[in-house]
């Protein structure tokens, strides 16, 4: 009789677990969110203060500096170890074929990030680029896991 | 053209840098067993690390002159590097599926490249 009940049981603690797995994703995608928008502002603050010696890119060593020296952009690399480590824990417990899709949210919050925190352009080559990048980690990610 | 060109080069470049990373790590991974100092003496661990650091930088500069929302999804092509090397390196299969996603990959940079352009 036990075992009657036993059967239904096993996949809903699967579905649990792949549920947890996927909300894990999802907030890994904010993670890098997060991240970037850290790095692009640090980057930002470089750039204003060279912008009084020259306009453009700032130089490589003071993009070395950069990371290691600017508040911004060193938490938000300290924010990508923190999602590189929550990744790997979601990779273990659910299935690739979900996740994968999932990870892609990122490229969304970026481009939102972009538009309202920096005010830059959106336009629909822009919006389609994004898309099709999304599908094709998608598509990768998922012929990955056969 | 609000990014230039320089920034998303160096962003692809950063990219292509980084996917090297992730074989070093990989290949480092193999040696590694339950003691510290197979951490600390991997060298292709270490040398993983600093690809990855090097490869930050570039970004780094990349994004001190351009657009958030056309480098960061740039970085994409790094993934397609990586499906290069595992299948030089490890010999992972390349399937139908990996192909279409790498085709998928490029036509989006193709699309932001002229999404960028066209302002």
């Amino acid at each position: 009789m036990s075992s009657v009940t036993a059967v239904p049981e096993v996949p809903v603690v699967d579905v649990e677990k792949r549920r947890r797995a996927a909300l894990i994703v999802i907030a890994c995608t904010l993670i890098i969110g997060a991240a970037q928008y850290l790095i692009k502002l640090g980057a930002n603050q470089l750039a204003a203060q060279q912008h009084s010696v020259h306009s453009g890119s700032v130089s490589l060593q003071a993009a070395v500096m950069g990371i290691f020296t600017n508040p911004a952009i060193f938490s938000g690399y300290c924010l990508y170890g923190i999602f590189t480590v929550l990744f790997v824990f979601a990779l273990r417990h659910g299935e690739l074929s979900i996740l994968y899709p999932l990870i892609s949210l990122g490229y969304v919050w970026v481009a939102i990030i972009g538009v309202l925190a920096f005010h830059e352009a959106m336009n629909p080559l822009k919006l389609t680029g994004i898309a099709i990048i999304m599908a094709g980690v998608t598509v990768l990610g998922r012929g990955s896991t056969k | 053209m609000t990014t230039p060109i320089s920034s998303i080069a160096l962003v692809l470049v950063g990219a292509v840098i980084g996917s090297f990373g992730a074989i070093f790590l990989k290949w480092g991974a193999h040696a590694l067993s339950r003691s510290w100092t197979s951490i600390v003496y991997n060298w292709k661990l270490a040398v993983g690390i600093a690809t990855y650091l090097l490869s930050s930088v570039l970004f780094v500069k990349g994004m001190t002159n351009g657009e958030l929302s056309v480098l960061f999804p740039m970085v994409s092509v790094g993934y397609i590097c990586t499906l290069l090397w595992s299948h030089l390196f490890f010999q992972e299969r390349i399937t139908r599926a990996k192909l279409a996603g790498v085709g998928l990959i490029l036509i989006g940079i193709v699309f932001l490249g002229f999404g960028n352009a066209a302002r």
